[in-house]
This record gives C-alpha cells, structure tokens and sequence, in this order.
C-alpha cells in the first residue's frame, strides 16, 4: 500500500501547500482524488513521486510510505525503480522524440520486460502502433494522453499516478480515457486518479477524497461521494434535487460555504 | 585552384577539431542549459596526458586511455563542482566551470615545462598528392576519426537507453525525471562525453602545429565559442556543421589574406571566427540549428 500521513509540504520554505494530508492507495483500486484548482492535489503527486525537488518543495512533517517503509526522502529515480509512475499534467511527451522511443523512454526504471511490454501499450492503444514513428509533438491531444499513460506503463508500474487526465480532451476521448483507466486497474495496477471531472472520476473510482486548501475534507468511498449532497452540488454540477444542472440565474446569488464541514 | 583546394582540406583538417570541441559545449549545454568554459582546460589536459602516455604505451593507446581519463576527469569535476551548484542560476555555475578551466590549466602547465612537448603522432608533415593538390595525413586522420565519433555518438543517442534518457532529459527534465531518469547520471555522463571529446580535439589540435603541444594550447578552444554560436548552442548537427564552415573560413583567410587584405599586416585568421560570431549574433542570434527560445548565459 501507498500511503501519506500527516504531510505537509513547503515550497521555496515560505509557501504551506499541504497542511497534514492523510491519504492510501491501496493495491489494485481506483482511488479518486477531488478538489479546486490550487488545492494542493499536484503537490500530493508530486510527494508521493519524489519530484517535489526540482519545484523547490519539500517534506516538512509526516511521512510518504510505501508497504509500511519510508521513501519521502528519496530521488525520483528510486520512485519510479519501486514501481510508482507518475503522469504528470499536461501530457508532457518528449516532443521531439517518435512515439516508439518516448515508450521506451518509459521503461528506463525497469527494463526486464520491453518488449511485452511495448505489445501491452500497443494492445490498449492501437492508435500509437500506427504512429510509432512519427514525432509524438504531432500526435492530437488523445493521442498525446494516451502516449503519456503508456509510457507511465512501461516499466510495469504497481501503482500510476494520474495528474488530470482529462484535461483539454473531448467527451468523447474522456470516454476512452477513462475505459484504459479502468482496464488498467483491472490488470492489476494501483491507480490514484487526480481529476477536475468529477463524474468521471467517481464513477470509475472505489474510494474518493476530496481536498481544499492542503487539507483533505472528505475521505469516503465512492459510492457515497457520489450521493454527497454537497459533493454533488460543488464537483458534480447537479442541483440538490439530484435530477438537472441548476440554473445560472439561481448561481448568482449563490454563496459557497467557505469550509466543508468535516 | 590546387592552392583554394589545399586550404579547404586544411580548413577540413582544422574544422574537425573544432568540431569535436563543440560538441562537447552543446552536449553538456542539452544536458544542463550551462555553457561549460572548462572545455578549453580538457582539451588542454588531454593532450598533454597524451604527450607524458605515448614514449609508454604508443600513441593510438595513449589517446584511448587519455581520452577516458579526461572523461573521468571530468566525472569528478561535475560531481564535486558543479552538482551542488544544480538548481542555483546558470549564470553560477558558467562562472564556476572559468574557475574550474583556470585550475585545470593551471595545475596542467606545471607539467609542461619550458619546452613544446612532442604528441608523438605518426603523421608529422608528411603529405600526399590527390590530383595536384597536396594533402596533409593529419588532417585526414583528423577528419576520419571524427567523423567515426560523430557517427558513434549519433548511434548512442539514437540506440542506447542512457543516450535515448539524455534526449528525453534534454526536451523536459521533469518527464523525464518521472520516467526514472536519473538526471544526476545524465549530468555526469554528458561532463565524461564532453571530456573525452576534448582530449580527442587537442591531440588533433596539437598534430595541426605539427605534432608539439605548448601551454598556449587552449587557445585554440576558443574558437569552438564561435562554432556553437554558429551552429545553434543546443544542436549536435549544428556543431559539426559549424565547425567545418569555421575551419575552412579560418583556413582560407589565412591563405588568401595578402590578396584579399594586403593593407594589413596582421593576419586577420585568429580573429575570423569572432568576425563570424558577430555577425551571427547579428544577423541570426540562434545559430543556423539552434532553437529560437534558447535563453544565452
């Protein structure tokens, strides 16, 4: 198991942007991570993937375990070596770079099974086995996301961190997305799913939080993040009858509660 | 036209060296965004290392052992100088690699002596004839080992996982950092490169003066500044291209001066690649291959 306690997380020894997060990922589940933008949600990937270094972050309190051991202080190098994968936000292909070589790229912390491995990408992404040659810069948003998650599979992760997948992508491509997501997960992988789509991510997820300015303000399974009323209202999008989108003539007067009750 | 072609061949011979110096500037430059000036000092150390190996094991040994001996040189320099410095602005560290070149130079020149040492290099003076032109051995040794490098390193970038790890690492640290790239081992491995590089360059350098090394060796490095500015600070392409169009552009100038310039009296070749940066920096600030955005220490 992934786990963080009690972290919290500085950067450039001024900025406070985790205030003793708790969270787990446990072997094999879809955990569903929520929150506004600023929240500290990429700081907590960040954490848990040991790149908190070159953003000038650092661990200040708590810990980063990984099956009970404490790895918060190690290079990202050694993440990677102990089967976490990070995707970062934004896609983040090495542009110049065909589609081919930014895989195998990906499999530079664990070499052992390559080429399986480069089948396995190709199986859930056919669309990169027609352009395996091809500079990846040139590849549409999708296709770049995809590349980005099949990278991360390269090295056999145990568990894949994923930073927003969805983000800029057409409904239609979210669909696919989050399919390989949920196909992913069920070849065996841990995934913690950092996402603005809310309704994406709590229906594939099994356990959801859902963080607000460093802290995390609700820690529940999915299923009842998804009948939350106030969940359903902020992240959902839905009125708290349940049925439709509410108006924008009722947003207007609208006030949000400054802090969730928890 | 025998004398035109002799110069060129001459400018290929000289363009070679440059060449190899350049490429050691924008490897390390990919690899950590910092122009390293300790360069010159390498080149200087290698083939100095090589005058002191060659009565031992011969020359072509004594470069191969030199060549890694400089790369663990610069290993050592990188790890103790420069990767504390990681993270501090480029600007830091381009002063520290001054220091560095001043120091390797120094401690080098106390093995010197008074007297120019020998290389030991079996080409000497010797020339041959291809159709009327006469052509010295050196500069096609010179020529041929570089490009057999050149195509070496392209293999390495192309094929190997630690050369494929250095590319992605140079288009996005961070990527490449998640992918378990260890970017400390690319630093180091770029600094090894480039020091193996610039002892190949200064025995090449030293076998053009006729095959003697003295401690004004390292000038010679200063050209390759040029050759990067020309050929663009982050491309590989550009620093052999570069290096050719400035030794051939030196070479000439240095041959037709008294028909071109006779009001002067100084040879204008030490300064033409200056000459040339200039109006690069002009004309075309990012070099015929460089990338537009690269920001300039």
């Amino acid at each position: 198991m992934l786990a963080v306690q009690n972290l919290e997380v500085v950067y450039d020894d001024v900025v406070l942007a985790l205030r003793g997060v708790s969270l787990e990922v446990p072997d094999g589940k879809i955990v569903a991570l929520l929150g506004a933008n600023g929240g500290g949600k990429s700081t907590l990937l960040r954490a848990l993937s040991g790149l908190l270094d070159i953003h000038n972050g650092e661990i200040r309190k708590g810990v980063v375990t990984l099956d009970g051991a404490s790895i918060g202080q190690l290079k990202a190098s050694a993440f990677a070596r102990r089967g976490i994968k990070h995707v970062l936000e934004g896609r983040r292909v090495f542009k110049e770079l065909s589609a081919e070589e930014n895989l195998r790229v990906g499999a530079h912390a664990n070499r052992k099974n390559l080429a399986a491995n480069l089948d396995r990408v190709y199986e859930l992404f056919p669309v990169l086995k027609d352009r395996r040659d091809g500079q990846a810069g040139l590849l549409s948003g999708g296709e770049q996301q995809m590349l980005a998650i099949g990278r991360a599979l390269m090295s056999d992760p145990r568990y894949l961190l994923l930073d927003e997948p969805s983000l800029g992508l057409a409904p239609k491509i979210v669909e696919q997305i989050r399919d390989i997501v949920v196909e992913i997960n069920r070849q065996g992988t841990g995934i913690l799913l950092v996402e603005q789509n809310a309704t994406m991510a709590l229906a594939i997820a099994d356990h959801g939080y859902v963080v607000e300015n460093g802290r995390v303000v609700m820690d529940r399974p999915a299923a009842e993040l998804r009948n939350d009323a106030d969940v359903r209202e902020f992240y959902l999008g839905l009125g708290a009858e349940g049925d439709a989108a509410k108006s924008f003539r009722s947003v207007k007067h609208y006030r949000r509660r400054k802090r969730w009750a928890s | 036209m025998t004398e035109f072609l002799g110069a060129v061949s001459g400018g290929v011979g000289l363009g070679a060296v440059y060449t190899l110096l350049a490429l050691g500037f924008v490897i390390i430059y990919k690899s950590m965004q910092v122009i390293s000036f300790a360069q010159p000092a390498f080149m200087f150390a290698g083939a100095l290392l090589v005058t002191y190996l060659t009565p031992q094991i011969g020359f072509f040994l004594g470069v191969v052992v030199a060549a890694i001996g400089i790369a663990a040189v610069g290993l050592v320099v990188e790890r103790l100088a420069i990767r504390p410095m990681v993270g501090k602005p480029v600007f830091v560290i381009a002063i520290i690699t001054i220091g560095i070149d001043v120091i390797v130079r120094t401690i080098g020149g106390a093995f010197v002596g008074r007297d120019p040492r020998q290389i030991g290099d079996p080409w000497g003076n010797q020339t041959f004839d291809l159709a009327g032109v006469t052509i010295y051995q050196r500069h096609v040794a010179a020529v041929v080992v570089t490009t057999l490098l050149v195509l070496a390193l392209l293999a390495f970038f192309r094929w190997t996982p630690i050369g494929l790890a250095m590319r992605a690492s140079a288009l996005d640290q961070e990527a490449a950092m998640a992918q378990g790239v260890s970017v400390g081992s690319v630093f180091a491995i770029s600094w090894a490169l480039a020091g193996a590089l610039a002892t190949v360059a200064g025995v090449f350098a030293a076998t053009n003066t006729g095959g003697s090394m003295d401690r004004n060796l390292w000038l010679v490095a200063l050209a390759a500044l040029p050759v990067i500015i020309l050929g663009g600070l982050d491309s590989l392409g550009g620093a052999v291209l570069g290096g050719l169009i400035i030794g051939v552009l030196q070479q000439l100038v240095a041959v037709y001066h008294r028909d071109w310039f006779p009001f002067l009296d100084t040879n204008l070749r030490e300064i033409t690649p200056y000459l040339v940066m200039l109006v690069v920096l002009l004309v075309r600030p990012h070099g015929l291959f460089g990338t537009k955005e690269v920001e300039r220490v």
